[in-house]
């Protein structure tokens, strides 16, 4: 089996394992949901406050959730010593980081979709700018998070305590895929004259380029140890 | 006397001579006069600090390509004194920021930079601390410190694009020589010093790994190996 073909057969068994067990995503999704309702509480009925960080509200949203999606994409495999099964089968350990990374983004992708509309109600905010870069900022910022996300994830998978340790390693790391993230979306929701989102998105695919390419190659050295 | 002992004598000698320099023979700074002098431990910090990361990074592809233990307390010393070295320059950055800007934080991509090393080498020291089986350990500090080496430049970019408020950086061809040279006496004295802690330190974790590993007990054998040795 070509490397490419293990990467969606790993892609199509997570999505199934996650299909299967709806009733987890639909608690990510009011996890998501509600930490977005939360953030408008603390910060107070002021629109225009509210209005100009609902960027940064839907990230932090999506990186919290991210946490316990992570954490369980791992775990599962763990749990049931389905990943010896899984490198013994044989798959190539690279093309399971594929797979699982790429199945985590497009759970965030999911996740953020289902979540924009909310933070644009609560925030009062509106599309001002192109939806293109919207979404661009939307693939590149899910994908920014899965690939160090998974990573870690394996790293922490078999250790007790994982739940604290995997945002302790995560969030320091991926700060600059945030704060681009969380630029390039502001912009959509303020306008951009002065056309700065092309450079945050510019950094986010840098970002992507280098954390899917070394986490790709030490993934193997994690799994396989 | 080991070689660490005598690079950390070395160090704290050129390390009084900079600083001794740098107080009372160096001009005061144009602009900012006697506080500018903070300079002389601030700037040999942030160095030797970036150093000591980019060791520890030499060190855990080392380490993850060999295995061997010497590699593995390498990456312990380098990190744990690379934090103790960034903690030490916020703690400096604060006092000369109160001084030059009248506040003690602010989001300058530098600071923000160093905050977030300092969050993300910690955290690799905590991981490794949770985790009991020594051949695990190395491989995830390992890993879990290249994937935090890679990020310092890209934190950095970010944060430069972010905002900026730190002046912009000096060159030897733009500063006095009379303010140069005690900065660089100050610089060798803090990697002198800093290899002097970190040479004590790796010396502290190999005899505890050598104790480890003595003590750990053997892999257990596959399933599979037990079957077949007893022919079913």
């Amino acid at each position: 089996m070509s490397g490419l073909s293990q990467v969606l057969w790993i892609l199509q068994k997570d999505l199934l394992i996650e299909w299967r067990a709806r009733s987890r995503v639909f608690a990510l999704i009011s996890f998501a949901l509600t930490t977005l309702l939360l953030f408008s509480f603390a910060v107070g009925p002021d629109t225009k406050a509210l209005r100009e960080h609902a960027g940064g509200y839907l990230w932090l949203a999506l990186l919290f959730s991210s946490t316990a999606l992570l954490d369980r994409s791992l775990r599962v495999e763990e749990e049931s010593g389905a990943m010896d099964n899984l490198l013994l089968a044989p798959t190539a350990p690279t093309a399971i980081f594929y797979g699982k990374a790429l199945s985590n983004t497009l759970q965030l992708i999911m996740l953020g979709v289902i979540a924009m509309p909310f933070t644009l109600a609560l925030c009062d905010a509106a599309l001002v700018g192109s939806p293109l870069t919207l979404l661009a900022s939307l693939v590149l910022g899910s994908m920014a998070l899965a690939a160090p996300g998974t990573l870690y994830a394996a790293l922490t998978a078999r250790i007790s305590g994982q739940q604290l340790l995997l945002p302790l390693l995560l969030f320091p790391l991926i700060v600059p895929a945030l704060l681009a993230a969380v630029k390039s979306t502001t912009l959509v929701f303020t306008g951009d004259p002065m056309e700065q989102s092309g450079s945050w998105l510019l950094l986010l695919l840098c970002f992507d380029a280098v954390y899917w390419s070394i986490c790709g190659i030490l993934f193997g050295k994690v799994v396989e140890t | 006397m080991k070689w660490f002992h005598i690079s950390g004598v070395i160090g704290v000698i050129l390390l009084i001579i900079g600083h001794g320099m740098g107080l009372f023979v160096a001009p005061k700074e144009a602009m900012m006069g006697e506080t500018g002098r903070i300079l002389y431990v601030h700037v040999p910090t942030a160095w030797i600090a970036l150093v000591s990361y980019l060791c520890a990074f030499i060190a855990a592809v080392g380490a993850l390509w060999n295995g061997k233990r010497t590699w593995d307390a390498s990456v312990v010393g380098f990190v744990e004194v690379g934090v103790v070295l960034t903690a030490l320059l916020l703690f400096q950055g604060s006092v000369w920021g109160r001084a030059t800007w009248s506040t003690w934080w602010t989001w300058d991509p530098r600071l923000t930079t160093s905050a977030i090393l300092l969050v993300a080498f910690s955290a690799v020291l905590l991981l490794r601390s949770v985790i009991e089986q020594p051949e695990r350990r190395m491989l995830v500090s390992s890993v879990a410190t290249i994937v935090a080496f890679v990020d310092v430049p890209i934190v950095y970019m970010s944060t430069k694009w972010w905002n900026s408020l730190h002046q912009t950086m000096s060159s030897p061809a733009t500063v006095s020589e009379t303010m140069v040279t005690p900065l660089r006496i100050a610089a060798f004295g803090m990697l002198f010093l800093m290899l002097g802690f970190v040479g004590l330190r790796r010396r502290i974790e190999l005899v505890r790994l050598e104790r480890e590993w003595s003590l750990a007990p053997p892999p257990e054998r596959p399933a599979a190996l037990n079957l077949n040795e007893e022919g079913t």
